[in-house]
């Protein structure tokens, strides 16, 4: 059974710059308790008074939204850009099953629709302010809300492939990155710097992942299957193409990616060479020459290629870095730490304040979803302990 | 393919106003004998800046340092005398004139910076032997940072341009900076190792256009286990030769480097390719220029090409001076100091000159 609150209760909870007070949270919550004792009622049958803050309108925090509504609770969700799951909609199909990328950007965004959600797009959490009890957020257009729980999914940006110089990015238009190849994809237009369809195309993994140069050891681990997919759709949308890929060592470690890089050998004959390409140039007549070593023969290698594809890596998002130091959670390379990664990887060393995604760690989108899924009902426990 | 080129002055580094302790090179006193001498004239007469060239300096080590001849600590008091030199004189900013020695310089005070134990060391020994003491220097540049930083203020100076006169279009120049610079340190480099902007810089203010070529960052061919180890010459050959194929199709109309070893090698490798070969690197078979950055300078600025030290390349620079319209007395080349004219070098077989 549901039971609303009176409106003039909900209309100010949902009123960001007239959010409770702390003390007046602890009340509500009281009173939530008190009323469910009262009339026996289970605890998803009384809608709580106040507003989750989450922060990160990405695969994590959408999910953990849809869950948190679903449950009764409202939930303010603030993204700093202008548009939710921009990380998901810059891709054209999602491994291993070549799933479209913009259908699920849809299903997510639909499941926002909800009267309990209220999006705040193009709003940044530019300051937490721990009271007892709750959570004080500034945002950057001067308005504050007071919450008594935080859900961080500020999620993960895209490796800058111009820090790794010798590749060329940024400097040679033959020279582009993996999120670049997925626009081409999408438009079925994969073409070289001269706008002809490219007679070869290489990859390059671990761009920004396990280099020390750049500062990253860790591995962003959804690389390697995506290249093997976008090789697979290179070949697919231009089969005379002819595509080879650079690599330390694989690790197609998920469900049905060992199936798909050995379909993109034996279907597609796409070629994997083990070995780093040392640098990226520009050749006389515009294509680009690489230089790396396969270290399966022992031999240096030079090769020419239309497109040089960089497999760029995930780093922690500029939002994740500021409040994570912030909040005191930063962990390794700028990402968030959170409780345990066993049994509380939901949960942060501050009480009320929640993590999900790929703020702590390189994530693939299944697992962000899952993860803010996990995240919103480690919320829901804790507002109605 | 279009190329970016505004990406390659990204990175700047700091480089000293004024008052600079000079430190001669080994090499290129040899081999470039006019570019220190018209690097410290650029700094005093065009541009009126302090510089202090002191008789009592020597070597840094540079060259046995790197081929593990010179032990560690060697070279340390060695650079810690050199440092002494400068604090003595009351000079802050140190600039050594080979790239070599920048390298070993930044190497041994970035050191000294991160192990304090082995800046007393140094300290010890060097008062213990000759009772001096140092101080670090405020700021260590090459010669190479101070020319491409005024390099507005001594365009202004210039009479000549980097455009081929006959046809009004830029020069094409490779540039090639010594793995010394930047490779060592990439922050301690204008535009860092992979797109250097410490010659391009210069090129592109001076009018000229700057060659981007496949090889451009491989080895100049000196590498110095590459030369220094005879049995291992065929490499420091190879590599040359692998870098000019590469640059060939471009037509540069010259190369500038701002190492004493890229320039000699560059240039004088072209002669035994083609001796080897019969092969040149040019349309005409007279091989391309190579200049140090001062020769380049000085010439824009209207110095004497033979008082610069033209003559002493292997590839020789007539038809450069031609296309840069830049007037020269065939007959005083080979004068010497005292006037006296010497005879004409023997000409290679191949290589025309």
């Amino acid at each position: 059974m549901f039971k609303p609150l009176e409106m003039k209760e909900k209309e100010k909870a949902s009123r960001s710059d007239e959010s409770p007070k702390p003390r007046e949270i602890k009340r509500r919550l009281k009173a939530v308790k008190k009323i469910r004792r009262k009339k026996r009622l289970e605890p998803e049958e009384v809608e709580l008074p106040l507003q989750v803050a989450i922060i990160g309108g990405g695969a994590a925090g959408m999910e953990a939204a849809s869950v948190l509504a679903a449950h009764r609770c409202p939930v303010s969700l603030f993204e700093a850009r202008s548009e939710l799951a921009v990380n998901v909609k810059n891709k054209y199909k999602i491994f291993p099953d070549f799933s479209d990328a913009g259908q699920l950007v849809q299903t997510m965004v639909k499941a926002l629709d909800h009267p309990l959600i209220t999006v705040h797009k193009d709003t940044e959490i530019v300051e937490i302010i721990q009271e007892p009890d709750a959570y004080i957020l500034l945002d950057n257009k001067g308005v504050s809300h007071t919450v008594p729980a935080v859900l961080l999914a500020s999620g993960y940006e895209p490796f800058d492939a111009k820090r790794k110089e010798e590749l060329g990015f940024g400097i040679y238009d033959g020279v582009i990155n993996s999120l670049q190849l997925e626009t081409m994809l999408k438009e079925h237009k994969v073409v070289n710097s001269l706008g002809e369809e490219p007679k070869r195309v290489v990859f390059l993994q671990c761009v920004g992942s396990r280099d020390e140069k750049v500062g990253n050891h860790y591995c962003s681990k959804i690389c390697c299957v995506t290249a093997v997919k976008q090789a697979i759709e290179v070949k697919r949308q231009q089969p005379d193409t002819e595509v080879y890929v650079f690599y330390m060592d694989l690790r197609l470690w998920g469900q049905g990616y060992e199936e798909l890089y050995r379909q993109s050998q034996e279907e597609y004959n796409v070629h994997f060479v083990r070995g780093r390409i040392s640098e990226a140039a520009s050749t006389f007549d515009g294509r680009i020459q690489v230089k790396a070593e396969d270290t399966l023969l022992g031999q240096p290698l030079k090769m020419t290629t239309d497109l040089l594809v960089l497999m760029i890596g995930m780093e922690a998002s500029p939002g994740t870095r500021k409040l994570g130091k912030a909040c005191g959670l930063e962990g390794p390379y700028g990402f968030v730490r959170s409780k345990s990664v066993h049994l509380e990887d939901n949960l942060s060393e501050q009480e009320g304040f929640f993590l999900a995604g790929s703020c702590k760690r390189p994530m693939h989108i299944a697992e962000a979803v899952n993860d803010g899924r996990s995240a919103a009902l480690e919320i829901i426990k804790f507002l109605r302990r | 393919m279009t190329t970016k080129k505004h990406y390659w002055n990204e990175y700047q580094k700091e480089i000293a106003d004024d008052k600079y302790f000079y430190e001669r090179s080994c090499i290129r006193q040899t081999f470039f004998p006019g570019s220190e001498t018209a690097f410290l004239r650029m700094i005093k007469e065009e541009l009126g800046k302090d510089i202090l060239d002191v008789e009592n300096q020597h070597t840094c080590t540079g060259i046995g340092f790197y081929t593990d001849i010179v032990p560690l600590e060697t070279t340390m008091t060695i650079v810690a005398r050199l440092l002494s030199l400068m604090t003595e004189a009351g000079y802050e900013n140190y600039v050594p004139s080979c790239v070599t020695s920048f390298g070993v310089f930044s190497e041994i005070v970035d050191l000294w910076e991160h192990q304090p134990s082995m800046l007393a060391k140094a300290r010890k020994i060097l008062y213990d032997t000759t009772g001096r003491t140092f101080e670090l220097p405020k700021n260590i540049a090459h010669p190479s940072d101070i020319i491409y930083k005024f390099r507005e203020e001594l365009k202004e100076k210039m009479r000549y341009r980097l455009v081929n006169r006959f046809t009004g279009k830029p020069l094409r120049v490779v540039e090639h900076i010594g793995c010394h610079y930047a490779k060592i340190f990439p922050n301690k480099g204008v535009g860092k190792a992979e797109f250097p902007h410490v010659l391009a810089g210069m090129i592109e203010s001076w009018g000229g256009e700057v060659v981007d070529y496949p090889e451009r960052r491989h080895c100049c061919g000196f590498g110095f286990r590459q030369y220094v180890v005879r049995a291992n010459r065929g490499y420091s050959v190879a590599n040359t030769k692998k870098k000019f194929e590469s640059m060939q199709p471009y037509e540069p109309d010259f190369v500038v480097a701002n190492c004493p070893g890229c320039t000699m090698f560059m240039d004088k490798w072209q002669y035994t390719i083609a001796e080897m070969e019969h092969k040149t690197y040019d349309k005409n078979g007279f091989g391309i220029p190579v200049l140090t950055y001062e020769e380049m300078a000085g010439l824009l600025l209207g110095y004497d090409p033979w008082e610069l030290g033209l003559q002493l390349h292997q590839v020789q620079s007539e038809r450069l001076l031609d296309k840069l319209g830049i007037p020269y007395n065939p007959n005083e080349k080979y004068k010497s100091v005292s006037g006296k004219i010497l005879p004409n070098p023997e000409k290679p077989q191949y290589l025309r000159v």
